[in-house]
């Protein structure tokens, strides 16, 4: 499974997780159900507003599903920073992921690496991580 | 009292239980019977929402548009035409 994700979407990731250092950034990309297409980006806040913790605050968790389940989306990626540690899904991470379909992605803003080769994607299903190939496209 | 019977809406992580119903029926005048009967239909559902006798933390469940942590959790009240939803946390971090 490779990630196909739009150029301005990696962008706008980034940025937000610059934004937001030292706290944790989050957020979703939608599309189409069963399209495996990442659309529509939608920044979430970080209700935990924490460098080592990240959460959707639950009244906008039930906001988006209430919105994704009218719109018939689904969450193709769920992304988050990690602002000192690798893009790597931590014990936490694993602990927590529910979406078995979605692409969950890692930015990291630690500075000795660039932030082009900390963009990482995963799937996380039981339990257990893969890592997955990331394609950065221009349109779909 | 007659027990009010509740639509509830299943995550898609927890609709193997649900035989991948993305909303079921289950009665309860609290929601902590609410669960009681969800398991005794779907067995095994009850765990994944509790521990230990508690909600579990990443777990959120509301009635209606408000999230059952500030409704009493387990005690909160239900009624006949109120709407549970179940939806995992998002959430996480680098520990």
């Amino acid at each position: 499974m490779t990630l196909r994700i739009l150029q301005s979407h990696v962008d706008a990731i980034v940025a937000q997780s610059i934004a937001e250092y030292p706290d944790e950034c989050c957020g979703v990309i939608l599309g189409p159900i069963g399209s495996d297409k990442p659309i529509r980006h939608k920044p979430m806040i970080n209700a935990a507003a924490s460098p080592t913790f990240y959460e959707f605050d639950s009244k906008d968790l039930l906001n988006l599903y209430r919105e994704i389940d009218d719109l018939d989306e689904e969450i193709v990626v769920v992304y988050h920073s990690h602002t000192e540690t690798q893009a790597y899904p931590s014990r936490t991470d694993i602990a927590y992921a529910s979406e078995p379909g979605a692409h969950y992605v890692l930015v990291s803003t630690r500075k000795e690496i660039a932030p082009e080769n900390e963009f990482r994607s995963y799937r996380i299903i039981d339990g257990v991580v893969t890592e997955e190939p990331v394609q950065i496209i221009s349109e779909f | 009292m007659s027990k009010a019977i509740i639509e509830v809406r299943i995550p898609t992580i927890l609709r193997p239980y649900t035989k991948n119903e993305k909303a079921v029926s289950a009665y309860g005048s609290s929601l902590s019977e609410l669960i009681s009967d969800l398991d005794a239909k779907f067995p095994g559902l009850g765990e994944r929402l509790l521990e230990n006798g508690e909600l579990r933390r990443f777990i959120n469940i509301y009635i209606n548009d408000e999230d059952v942590r500030f409704m009493g959790g387990l005690s909160a009240t239900l009624k006949a035409g109120d709407s549970v939803t179940i939806l995992p946390a998002v959430a996480g971090g680098c520990n």
